[in-house]
């Protein structure tokens, strides 16, 4: 008999073959982390089968690993083990895709045997749709059957879980269709896979889908059948392979069933991990702590007695809905936390029904809504107001003390925090997209435990060596989450190490700061996340001093709407238009879809439709049909970077002597494309330009990316060539650059390494370009030194073409000119943007990041989002230039840093205009930049605003940071 | 804004020296003990570096910052220090990658936790900051040069040497004897140039080569990768332990071939960029007297017949022709792409290639050419490997395994063949 093992990070398998490798036995079982217990239990049901018989057995999967070494038991490794199995059972196969829980792995078999195994930072695995299904409140099967139903699908960024949900949740919020999402779950597992893990390799041939989504879900092979144009098959027992593999291994070894099953069930873990001191000494601590924290408390009423005048406040959050009513006074009334299933509009409309009944004497006179649900809730049941949720906290935080100086709030998916100086803000910080040590993330971990968030948070308290887990992403913490189990970690030190990796997260990732001098005098914690004693106790430790948590403290969101619209109310008596229990009853709520017709982008529309004519639309980039009365319809006189945009797109080349030539639009070449369009017209070339980027053009490109965590204006790149290529362009001009333009205003004029290089990385993972009938010229040159540079094109043309030296000469110079003129034009206009915008009394937003964040699938539409925020928009390069050099306090040796630099030394002294920063994820250098700029807004009173983007699409997030920055700006007084 | 290391400092104040590579530094820091400065090189690990690290600075930014500057501030903090007596000291290549603003993120670090008056010294050659009390004189120069070729070859016949000795811990003996013999002389001036280095670089390889060995065979494994990520083991979660207790002979290539790496772009940039005539001829010039010591370690272990002698790094460069161009200058560039092929030429065809999470350049050099490497050499099997604090050992252990399972299957196939 031959046993295979294969524990992988969520399930255990189990397989036993007889001599002749028949399948004679097979079990498949999740292990909650109980890993030696699942494994006696699974032993022990095959003792019948083996006993007697001489028994082979080894070990395979990620868990499995400690196992086999504290029990000396031979391992396989899991890509190894499925290839032995499918060369085995399936000869014919040509490549194998396997889904496992946490892990994805392509392996191509035949001549060139190649396993390719996903990085640590990449979704598209089991995990992951389990994660999506639960946001949908679906299980696996019932996702697997809405997707069948789904008309069409979303563009989901599917690199990391956390991307994802960031794309989803607005889309759920907004009332998108749920299968539709579910279909666009899975299509975006295929391109996660695909991209990750083919990098450039074509799928073709006989594919086997293996591991347990693809077996459990048909609509997933579907997925995959389709993109890759072919008929993949899924064989019996493919949940199997890696334990049939590790079977059949020949490295497997004899065992004694019954002496391993004793030791499985002796088995104990030495504890390995790393500790924390525990976060209450002792319980009498913990009394005084919760003492303390008992007297922040808001003002209350009871709601039986009460009779007369109310205000509502709804916090719409990405999961919870929170609501509450205040009397005149601001005195609480009545509240609720809950969760949102999926469907916030269900829960408001319940949550509503519920208050008019119970209460008829409460009159509801105005309401107020936030939150990412913030506009859905206000068209769905007609509120009178809305306020932007950074707004709404501090507003609420204020109220119950006048004096405070700093107030962060832990949210289900946020942390926002303000700093308040003479009674203004005077920063903000909010999380990115990726640091998600929030609320939602303890309670997924819990729940994934067998706990609810709050028996977890009871547990912590009581944690004598918490694990130290770092602050690190979802991702991460899954994997060291299982390393502490396999090291030993009781649940209760898990869950406080989560609990200090929140509050370590939200101190050093998001204020970037750990000490409370600096925070303030008077700190005020919010957010359900901190009704979490253990959360709460880390912070106060880890920044070594008290701070104050109001027993609401999940409710204050609500509760500064409440306030806003009492204030509202009393200074303005607007007509009431809340819906009342009678036109309740006949609420209607219905979505539809459809692609708007304004112009080419088709953006998808999400419609929600109410009764009586209101309704929401979402999706759209521009106002165009949306809102015709905003819609600014000459985009240039406001925007620079419409400006940029049409200006790249409109440079003039002719049908040249010596044929065509490619550029592709990206990186270095949003500068520069002015500077070679010229330099190639002028020579005799015609150029051919890729086009402005779009999610296609990343799609297209997808399968050639080496690296998944490289910028997505390098992934971009790819694209670009390739549709070149596509466009029958022969000859592709892309040169490589330690070195960009020389400005003089740093300590050198270098490139980012990506900038500088990535036509070696093209050249070498686009198969296209080794044709013998394409040529793609790479070399190294730089626009930095004017003089050296015609030797140097000459050096490189003459070996391509006939070119003359005087020829190359003429070129440069225009070249040159070309660019200046680009340059000045950009700055003109950019000067009379200004103007506009201080005639029309608009803020002025320096959008400040590279030249290519100037490029609309880059930067999502940022832009025009400002544009309807009624913002003015400008770039860096409009003002920089207008800057003297000037030392800084780091190395400044990069030319688009510098600009970057002196931007923001230009904004501090000018009373209309604040920087909003671009930052790409995976962009090291910025994390340099980001710092720095802050350092030099916060010499002149300003507030940071940065922005990182990557593929996702939403901009439901960049909103609220962009409204914050404005509300926060209204808010000031006034000199 | 900053301070400054007079040279009244130079008496009494003591630098603190991050650790990339023990080998190289235990025996290099004598050269600066042997010029009167007060150093330490350190030796602290563990958890604490790691959360001073992530404590002041970036999160973003790449692992070796976080683990460079919380070493020296975990050291500073729990180490029995004076902080008014105290220099630290980081070095700073110039290139177009991060790894240039250590220093400043080292003072802004330092700030932050009220050490701002602590110097720190910005070891560079490129005159990038002065100190007053800290000057690269020829002759430390020299003798650093001298210490590294030591350290390059102590490193590579021990790792030729350990997994297959008899008596375990001879060659660990034997580099711990070189270092103090070799410490000993750099204190008296002396073993630095000239016959009596060459003396040494011969006993030290007949000594290695008299360590009684078993003949088994192993399965052979470079490292390659960023400089930090690829020496230290405090880095790389202790990766040349792991293999080594895996069943495998390691190879690192030598911390030389990127000294002359980096020497040698200035030539490349003055072709490619313009630039001065004299620095690019000075270079050259330099570079060939390098190359002479270079040939001197290299002959010792030929002479003694046992050992896979690395090529010059002249032939290294070679490698790169057709695939990688000399222009490719940040991080490890060009050369970390020919250590591959090296390593596949010289039957270490098993790689792990380490990097920090999102290293700029490894994205081009490193996962950018592993397709293009495994195309010219079918036999490679290259495996990249992401560090970070929150990298789990689970998950990088799981992707070498995949590795070794693979070259276990080759060196059984090649057993076959043979």
């Amino acid at each position: 008999m031959k046993i295979g093992l294969d524990v992988g990070s969520t399930t255990m398998k189990c397989v036993v073959l007889n001599e002749a490798l028949d399948v004679i036995h097979t079990e498949y079982k999740r292990h909650y982390s109980q890993i030696s217990e699942t494994a006696v239990s699974m032993l022990s049901g095959i003792r019948n089968i083996c006993s007697g018989n001489e028994t082979t057995l080894a070990v395979s999967g990620s868990a499995g690993m400690g196992l086999s070494q504290n029990l000396k038991l031979s391992f396989v490794q899991e890509v190894y083990a499925t290839r032995l199995a499918v060369t085995n059972y399936l000869p014919h196969t040509d490549v194998v895709i396997e889904l496992g829980g946490e892990d994805a792995k392509i392996l191509f078999l035949g001549q060139n045997m190649e396993v390719r195994m996903n990085g640590t930072c990449a979704g598209g695995t089991g995990s992951f749709i389990d994660q999506m299904a639960s946001l949908l409140h679906v299980d696996q099967d019932e996702m697997n059957s809405l997707a069948m139903q789904a008309k069409q699908s979303y563009s989901i960024a599917s690199r990391c879980g956390v991307f994802a949900k960031s794309d989803i949740q607005p889309l759920l919020n907004q009332g998108a269709e749920k299968c539709d999402i579910a279909l666009s779950v899975l299509q975006s597992v295929v391109n996660q896979s695909i991209g990750g893990l083919a990098q450039g390799r074509p799928i073709t041939g006989q594919v086997v889908y293996l591991g347990g989504p693809l077996t459990f879900l048909s609509e997933l092979r579907k997925a995959f059948d389709t993109t890759l144009h072919l008929q993949g098959i899924c064989p019996e027992n493919s949940l199997y392979y890696v334990a049939l593999g590790t079977a059949l291994s020949s490295s497997a070894e004899l065992v004694d069933l019954e002496q391993l099953i004793y030791n499985l069930e002796h088995y104990e873990v030495a504890k390995a991990f790393t500790s924390i001191p525990p976060l209450f000494e002792s319980p009498a601590a913990y009394e005084a702590f919760k003492q303390r924290h008992s007297k922040a408390s808001l003002p209350k009423a009871n709601p039986e007695l009460y009779d007369g005048q109310a205000f509502l406040g709804v916090d719409a959050g990405s999961t919870t809905i929170k609501a509450c009513v205040i009397d005149p006074e601001g005195r609480l009334l009545y509240s609720r936390y809950q969760p949102n299933n999926g469907n916030p509009i269900q829960a408001v409309k319940e949550f509503l029904t519920n208050f008019y009944t119970t209460y008829p004497k409460i009159r509801l006179e105005k309401a107020c809504s936030t939150g990412y649900g913030e506009h859905l809730m206000q068209n769905a049941f007609a509120f009178e107001y809305s306020l932007v949720e950074t707004m709404a906290h501090y507003k609420s935080a204020r109220t119950f003390k006048n004096d405070v100086d700093f107030i962060i709030d832990i949210g289900g998916q946020d942390i926002k925090c303000f700093k308040i100086k003479e009674g203004t803000i005077d920063d903000i910080f909010l999380n990115e997209a990726c640091s998600s040590g929030c609320g939602s993330f303890l309670q997924t971990f819990s729940n994934a435990l067998g706990y609810s968030a709050e028996e977890a948070a009871k547990l912590a308290i009581k944690a004598q060596s918490p694990v130290d887990l770092g602050s690190r992403c979802t991702v991460f913490m899954n994997s060291s989450v299982k390393q502490a189990q396999k090291d030993g970690a009781s649940v209760a030190d898990i869950f406080a190490g989560l609990a200090i990796s929140v509050v370590k997260n939200a101190l050093y990732k998001v204020i970037r700061s750990t000490d409370p001098s600096m925070l303030g005098q008077h700190i005020v914690v919010q957010g359900g996340t901190f009704l979490n004693d253990a959360v709460l106790r880390a912070f106060e430790s880890e920044l070594g001093c008290e701070v104050i948590r109001i027993d609401e403290a999940g409710i204050m969101g609500a509760y500064g709407c409440a306030l806003h619209a009492r204030d509202q109310h009393q200074a303005v008596p607007l007509q009431r238009t809340l819906l009342q229990l009678p036109q309740l009853e006949h609420f209607v709520h219905r979505t539809k879809t459809t692609h708007c017709k304004g112009c080419a982008n088709n953006c998808l529309l999400t419609i929600n439709i109410f009764d009586e004519g209101r309704k929401l639309v979402s999706g759209n980039k521009c106002d165009r049909l949306v809102s015709p009365e905003t819609f600014i319809n000459n985009p240039e006189s406001l925007n620079i970077y419409a400006f940029k945009q049409k200006y790249l797109s409109e440079l003039e080349t002719s049908k040249g002597k010596r044929g065509q030539i490619g550029l592709p639009l990206q990186l270095s070449f949003y500068e520069q494309l002015p500077f070679w369009t010229a330099f190639f017209t002028q020579l005799g070339f015609e150029v051919v330009t890729s086009h402005a980027s779009t999610r296609e053009t990343y799609l297209k490109g997808q399968s050639t990316i080496p690296s998944d965590t490289i910028c997505y204006p390098a992934k971009l790149m790819h694209g670009h060539i390739k549709e070149l290529l596509e466009m029958g362009v022969k000859t592709i001009f892309y040169p490589c650059s330690s070195y960009n333009l020389d400005e003089a205003k740093g300590d050198n004029h270098f490139n980012c390494p990506v900038v500088a290089y990535y036509p070696e990385v093209l050249r070498h993972n686009i198969s296209e370009l080794q044709d013998p009938s394409i040529t793609f010229i790479s070399d190294y040159l730089s626009l930095g030194d004017r003089s050296f540079l015609p030797k140097r094109m000459h050096q490189i043309l003459s070996s391509y073409f006939d070119v003359t030296k005087q020829e190359i000469r003429w070129a440069v110079r225009s070249a040159y000119d070309a660019l200046e003129a680009y340059q000045k034009s950009v700055r003109t206009q950019g000067q009379a943007i200004i103007e506009n915008a201080r005639k029309r009394n608009w803020p002025i937003m320096v959008l400040a990041g590279r030249p290519y964040h100037a490029d609309a699938e880059v930067n999502h539409g940022i832009d025009q989002l400002l544009i309807q925020c009624g913002c003015a928009v400008i770039s860096e390069d409009v003002v920089a230039y207008k800057m003297e050099k000037q030392q800084r306090r780091v190395l400044n040796q990069w030319t688009y840093h510098a600009r970057m630099y002196d931007a923001a030394r230009y904004v501090s002294n000018e009373d209309d205009m604040q920087i909003i920063q671009l930052v790409s994820f995976g962009c090291g250098l910025d994390a340099v930049t980001s710092d720095e700029i802050r350092e030099i807004l916060q010499k002149a009173d300003k507030i940071y605003t940065q922005i990182k983007i990557d593929e996702i699409a939403n901009l439901g997030a960049v909103k609220i940071r962009i409204r914050s920055l404005l509300a926060a700006l209204q808010e000031a007084p006034k000199e | 804004m900053s301070t400054p290391f007079t040279k009244e400092m130079k008496k009494d104040y003591t630098i603190l020296i991050p650790n990339m590579s023990p080998i190289h530094f235990n025996i290099a820091k004598e050269v600066f003990v042997n010029h009167g400065y007060k150093v330490v090189l350190l030796d602290n690990q563990g958890p604490n570096v790691i959360r001073e690290g992530l404590r002041y600075v970036h999160n973003d930014i790449c692992y070796p910052a976080q683990l460079v500057i919380g070493q020296l501030i975990d050291a500073i903090k729990h180490g029995d220090y004076d902080t008014n007596k105290i220099a630290l000291v980081i070095t700073q290549t110039g290139g177009g990658c991060r790894a240039s603003n250590y220093l400043f993120l080292l003072r802004k670090a330092l700030e932050k936790c009220n050490l701002g008056h602590v110097p720190v010294i910005s070891l560079n050659l490129k005159g990038m900051e002065k100190n007053p009390g800290f000057k690269l004189t020829f002759f430390i120069l020299l003798q650093a040069y001298s210490a590294f070729v030591y350290g390059d070859l102590l490193m590579a016949l021990a790792n030729q040497t350990r997994p297959y000795e008899t008596k375990a811990g001879e060659a660990d003996a034997l580099v711990a004897k070189w270092t103090e013999y070799l410490s000993d002389c750099f204190a008296h001036n002396r073993g630095y140039i000239g016959w009596a280095m060459k003396r040494n670089l011969n006993r030290i390889c007949d000594e290695f080569a008299l360590i009684e060995t078993k003949k088994v065979e192993k399965i052979k494994v470079g490292i390659v990768g960023e400089i930090y990520m690829k020496y230290s083991p405090l880095g790389n979660n202790h990766l040349q332990d792991y293999l080594e207790a895996q069943g495998c002979e390691v190879m690192v290539p030598s911390l030389m071939g990127f000294l002359y790496y980096g020497a040698d772009n200035a030539i490349t940039d003055r072709k490619y960029y313009g630039g001065r005539f004299i620095s690019a001829k000075l270079t050259q010039f330099v570079l060939k007297q390098l190359y002479k010591v270079e040939k001197m370690s290299r002959q010792a272990m030929l002479k003694s017949g046992k050992f896979t002698v690395p090529i010059p790094y002249t032939e290294m460069k070679k490698l790169d022709e057709g695939l990688l161009d000399y222009g490719v200058k940040m991080g490890e560039g060009w050369l970390l792409t020919a250590e591959m092929l090296d390593l596949v030429h010289s039957g270490y065809t098993n790689i792990v290639c380490t990097q920090p999470f999102g290293c700029l350049p490894n994205h081009i050099v490193a996962k950018g050419m592993i397709r293009a490497v495994t195309e010219r050499t079918k036999e490679a099997n290259i495996v990249p490997i992401d560090y970070d604090p929150s990298a789990t050992g689970v998950n990088q252990e799981n992707r070498i395994k995949l590795m070794l399972a693979i070259a276990r299957e080759n060196l059984e196939k090649n057993k076959e063949n043979a």
